[in-house]
């Protein structure tokens, strides 16, 4: 459809017309905020936690020990350099593991969703899957952070004005 | 002719000022848009519209992707 604004615009007299081709699913999905009804404040990118810890493939499993009780979280994710996703690590997988390291333990490739995700697509997802969280991350894999069930069912809730007594704040365990 | 670009080009285009255009329906753009962007429909893209438009600025125009 861009395209072919950008040539009756051109057409109407425009001279230095540009087609952003990839569109506003290109722009959410790489969390940068989108005004409107449907902004960004229904989308899961904007209620996602970012310290959550992180480690390396090389990391040791100890290493990794020590940042979750430093955090409180009992989950970790395996970045690459540029911050990719490659995968994720709960504390029940460190256990008597310590020496080894983080790509050993890792359960490779999770499912992820963008910042763009509506938050009540998202939720009914984690309802239907039995997920206690999402990470998120944009288009090219990089991580943005985690989206609890928590977090997500007490923003969707409010953003329906469905229940008015909810607060995210209650459900958000460090999963 | 149109010149494609990319995200970056466009966060460069509108930090010098550019005009962005939302192609698509009005409910799909009052759901969301980009920050700043106007929305002129493409059926309704004509002399008229255009009139708001300022010839020697930039113009951006997006819709949802790539289709």
């Amino acid at each position: 459809m861009s395209p072919r604004a950008a040539a009756r615009l051109e057409s109407l007299g425009f001279e230095q017309v540009y087609d952003y081709v990839a569109g506003k699913a290109d722009w959410g999905s790489s969390g940068l905020p989108l005004e409107g009804a449907e902004g960004s404040e229904t989308r899961a990118g904007a209620h996602v936690r970012t310290d959550v810890p992180n480690c390396r493939l090389e990391d040791g499993l100890q290493e990794v020990c020590e940042r979750l009780d430093e955090s409180g979280w009992d989950t970790c994710f395996v970045l690459d350099e540029r911050g990719v996703v490659l995968g994720r690590i709960g504390r029940r997988a460190i256990r008597g593991r310590e020496d080894v390291p983080a790509e050993t333990a890792m359960t490779p490739g999770p499912s992820t969703i963008r910042p763009s995700a509506r938050l009540r697509d998202v939720v009914e997802r984690m309802q239907r899957q039995n997920l206690t969280s999402l990470p998120v991350t944009t288009s090219d894999g990089t991580f943005v952070g985690l989206l609890t069930r928590g977090d997500a069912k007490g923003r969707s809730a409010n953003s329906r004005s469905e229940n008015a007594g909810s607060n995210a704040r209650t459900h958000a365990s460090k999963i | 002719m149109p010149i494609p670009i990319d995200r970056e080009r466009v966060h460069q285009l509108m930090s010098e000022g550019a005009q962005v255009v939302e192609v698509l329906p009005r409910a799909e753009y009052e759901d969301e848009h980009l920050p700043g962007a106007i929305n002129i429909p493409l059926k309704e893209l004509d002399r008229e519209r255009v009139r708001g438009l300022e010839r020697g600025r930039p113009v951006v125009v997006y819709c949802y992707d790539h289709q």
